[in-house]
């Protein structure tokens, strides 16, 4: 059984012009990043894999997990965790409580749940922000949690929206260092889309275009 | 035309949303506590309050009012965010949209009037039942119309006010990335209505607040609906003091004075009572938040909310048809489901008298909407020249005439205006018709006004253009629809209003609302047919007349139609 993501011969048409068209493999730890300028069916490609395709769209192949066969699972089957480009921590909830929001509930009991919540803020160099407003945070310390917050719920991939494109160039280069050191260390695959050249090479792994033509090998930057 | 008294505009808007209420208010206080010189109260007492609390009646009264009050509004908005939640952002709710949102221009009571032409005993529920699956072969001898826990009241209520609420949570959804936040939440592997519940309604009540506590008080205070649909012996407590006011006995005033003021504590009460409601319904959010369930099997409870909205849609669309059929019925035994004869008798016989009254349920609704059309252009352009904001407390003022209850502060102005002459007279009726057409007609405007691209004011005043001539040849041709749009929703509301009719009017200036009212009664249901249908047909002409000018005007301008 082939362990990680794998887009198997996949290929989505719309009105017959092919938008994308992958026969990938994503190993654990490993990043593929999916580079193309707007319009080039980088989001298209991310709907298909979330499970929430948009409509008119032809897909071929399959996608698969850990070996199993993800098509006709909606989102909340699939346990593939999604970071947009805004960290869209919910305003009405503390960062704590952003954190319970992903954490399974099959972690039981209030001292348990709140530890793992505290040391994924650890992680993140954000010990004792549980009880704060995210309104407060600063946008780097938002951007962790919302990573944070991707993570404690456990997927079994992760696809990553342009997550780097709204902050500065200072705190860009912290946030993919802090982003690809997690995804090492979770040991899960992951996809990341973007049009910025920079951020596909600090991701390390191979870069590509939508309809499969390789940019740069892994390990090559 | 110049518009030099654009700058007090806000300020003569507010004043006639605020007088009215607060002179209402006034003129039902003195009363209850026995000042009424024209009949001989000159001084204050306990009285009016002692003979309310006398009267065995009021406890059950004032259960029935808590209880449809705040059943009618639960209800309401948990159909309302259980559609939502379950089919926000997916074609089917596209369907739902369009089949609930012309619900809103049916007026309360036709609407009242279908649903108990449906559930009666001999109504199309029970016909349709008949004999096969009931063994009925005349109606049974069963109250399900008035009955004595006001199932159908609520029932009345809650069809009229979902389709409220839900185009209010539409209007505020713009603000809330709602597709995103759900589909976060289902990439974390909560179920669609749970992770709206959890992520998008608590972002979007805070918009939706004022909107639902004016259906609590309206639904806690309405008369109309409950003469028709409501119990009596008890009624509700608005509904006995209406009865206390119009018996011949006029001592009984003071007495409905007393009673006016309680119904307004009630409602007030009921408010903080709903407040308190939202603490606790948050805390328990965060608590289902941090213990992380998924609730992820909810296709049940999706299937059970569309079934939810059909029902809704249903019951007034076909209790409207069953107007319609009532209108042209002859002979019509039970149980067929089709009169056994048709005739035109029903409306030739009123023809006379019905179209004298739907003219002056026209004049009425027009010289409303006029007035309150031209107050909420200038307050907007006044907003816009001079560059106010509306903040928070100015929303508060426009729903203000929404939440004090009508039975409160309109038999206030009844006695102010028995004492100054104005009963009775059209002007009257249409000034205090006014104060309920205004905080719509607004309240529908300014989104659409606000959102219009001031650039083409730029380009137009490079041209030379002065401020006026921007407003009446560009900005007000380019919001031709929203501003029709605005007048229908207006009109609908005019059309729709009982109590100010009656208590202004004081019997001498009927609208069919009035009038159909007056019939439920007498219970002839050809004649109510007649007079509710015409009711729910003129506000739908008015949105016609809104959605067919503009693209006639415009018909080879798409780019204006488009916009609005």
């Amino acid at each position: 059984m082939a362990k990680g993501l794998q887009l198997d011969h996949l290929r989505i048409t719309l009105d017959g012009r092919l938008l994308v068209d992958l026969h990938e493999t994503v190993a654990p730890g490993e990043v593929l990043s999916v580079m193309g300028p707007s319009g080039s069916g980088k989001s298209t490609l991310l709907s298909v894999l979330i499970g929430k395709p948009d409509e008119g769209f032809d897909v071929k192949g399959r996608v698969m997990l850990d070996g199993d066969d993800l098509t006709g699972l909606g989102p909340q089957a699939r346990r593939i965790g999604l970071l947009f480009q805004d960290d869209l921590l919910f305003p009405h909830l503390t960062v704590g409580e952003n954190l319970a929001f992903a954490l399974p509930a099959a972690i039981k009991g209030r001292a348990l749940r709140q530890g793992r919540i505290e040391a994924a803020l650890e992680a993140a160099d954000l010990g004792g922000f549980a009880g704060r407003d995210p309104a407060t945070l600063s946008g780097g310390q938002r951007a962790r949690v919302a990573l944070m917050r991707c993570l404690l719920s456990a997927p079994r991939a992760l696809l990553l929206d342009e997550p780097f494109s709204r902050l500065d160039t200072d705190l860009r280069r912290q946030m993919r260092e802090f982003v690809f050191a997690r995804v090492r260390s979770e040991g899960i695959p992951a996809i990341l889309v973007t049009h910025d050249l920079e951020d596909a090479l600090a991701a390390g792994g191979k870069v590509i275009s939508p309809l499969g033509e390789i940019r740069q090998t892994a390990g090559s930057a | 035309m110049r518009l030099s008294w654009l700058p007090i505009a806000p300020l003569l808007t507010i004043a006639i949303l605020l007088l009215p209420v607060g002179a209402g208010l006034a003129g039902v206080l003195a009363p209850a506590f026995g000042w009424f010189p024209a009949l001989g109260g000159t001084t204050f007492s306990l009285d009016p309050w002692r003979a309310l609390f006398a009267w065995p009646g009021l406890s059950g009264a004032v259960w029935l009012s808590i209880v449809t009050g705040m059943g009618a509004t639960l209800v309401s908005l948990v159909i309302t965010v259980m559609i939502c939640a379950a089919w926000q952002g997916t074609r089917a709710f596209g369907l739902i949209e369009r089949a609930l949102s012309p619900l809103l221009s049916v007026p309360h009571a036709a609407a009242a009037f279908g649903l108990a032409f449906l559930i009666a005993p001999s109504g199309w529920i029970s016909r349709a039942l008949s004999p096969w699956a009931t063994g009925w072969d005349q109606p049974p001898d069963l109250l399900i119309t008035q009955d004595p826990n006001g199932l159908a009241l609520m029932a009345g209520l809650v069809v009229k006010e979902v389709p409220f609420l839900l185009l209010m949570t539409l209007a505020a959804l713009g603000q809330v990335p709602a597709r995103r936040s759900v589909l976060l939440a289902q990439t974390m592997g909560y179920g669609r209505m749970a992770g709206w519940v959890l992520t998008v309604f608590p972002r979007l009540y805070p918009q939706i607040r004022l909107p639902v506590y004016a259906v609590l008080a309206y639904s806690c205070s309405v008369i109309d609906v409950a003469l028709i649909l409501g119990p009596t012996r008890p009624s509700t407590l608005a509904v006995q003091v209406l009865q206390w006011l119009s018996d011949p006995d006029l001592s009984l005033r003071f007495q409905a004075a007393a009673g006016a003021l309680l119904q307004l504590a009630l409602v007030l009460g009921l408010l903080v009572l709903w407040r308190a409601g939202e603490y606790a319904t948050a805390r328990l959010g965060c608590t289902c938040v941090q213990m992380g369930h998924r609730m992820a099997q909810d296709r049940i409870m999706r299937a059970f909310s569309m079934v939810l909205a059909l029902v809704a849609a249903l019951a007034v669309g076909l209790g409207i048809l069953g107007l319609a059929v009532w209108s042209v019925a002859g002979f019509w035994s039970f149980p067929n489901l089709l009169p056994d004869q048709f005739t035109w008798r029903n409306w030739a016989r009123q023809s006379g008298g019905l179209s004298r009254i739907a003219i002056e349920t026209a004049v009425i609704g027009a010289a409303s909407v006029m007035i309150s059309l031209t107050l909420t252009i200038a307050c907007l352009e006044a907003e816009h020249r001079h560059r106010l904001r509306q903040t928070n407390r100015v929303l508060w003022l426009l729903y203000l005439p929404l939440i004090v209850p009508q039975a409160t502060f309109l038999i206030g102005l009844q006695t102010l205006a028995i004492g100054t002459g104005l009963t009775g007279m059209k002007s009257a009726v249409i000034a205090v018709h006014v104060v309920f057409v205004l905080p719509y007609v607004f309240l529908s405007l300014s989104d659409p006004w606000r959102a219009w691209d001031a650039r083409q004011g730029l380009v137009a005043a490079s041209l030379g253009a002065g401020p006026n001539r921007v407003l009446w040849r560009v900005r007000l041709p380019m919001l031709l629809r929203p501003v029709l749009v605005a007048a229908a929703v207006g009109f609908a509301v005019s059309v729709g209003q009982y109590l100010p009719t009656l208590l202004i009017g004081m019997g001498r200036v009927t609208t069919l609302t009035t009038e159909a009212v007056a019939l439920s009664s007498g219970g002839d249901r050809r004649l109510i047919g007649v007079y509710a249908l015409s009711q729910t047909v003129m506000p739908l002409v008015g949105f016609a007349l809104a959605l067919a000018l503009p693209a006639l005007l415009f018909r080879n301008r798409r780019g204006v139609l488009d916009r609005g």
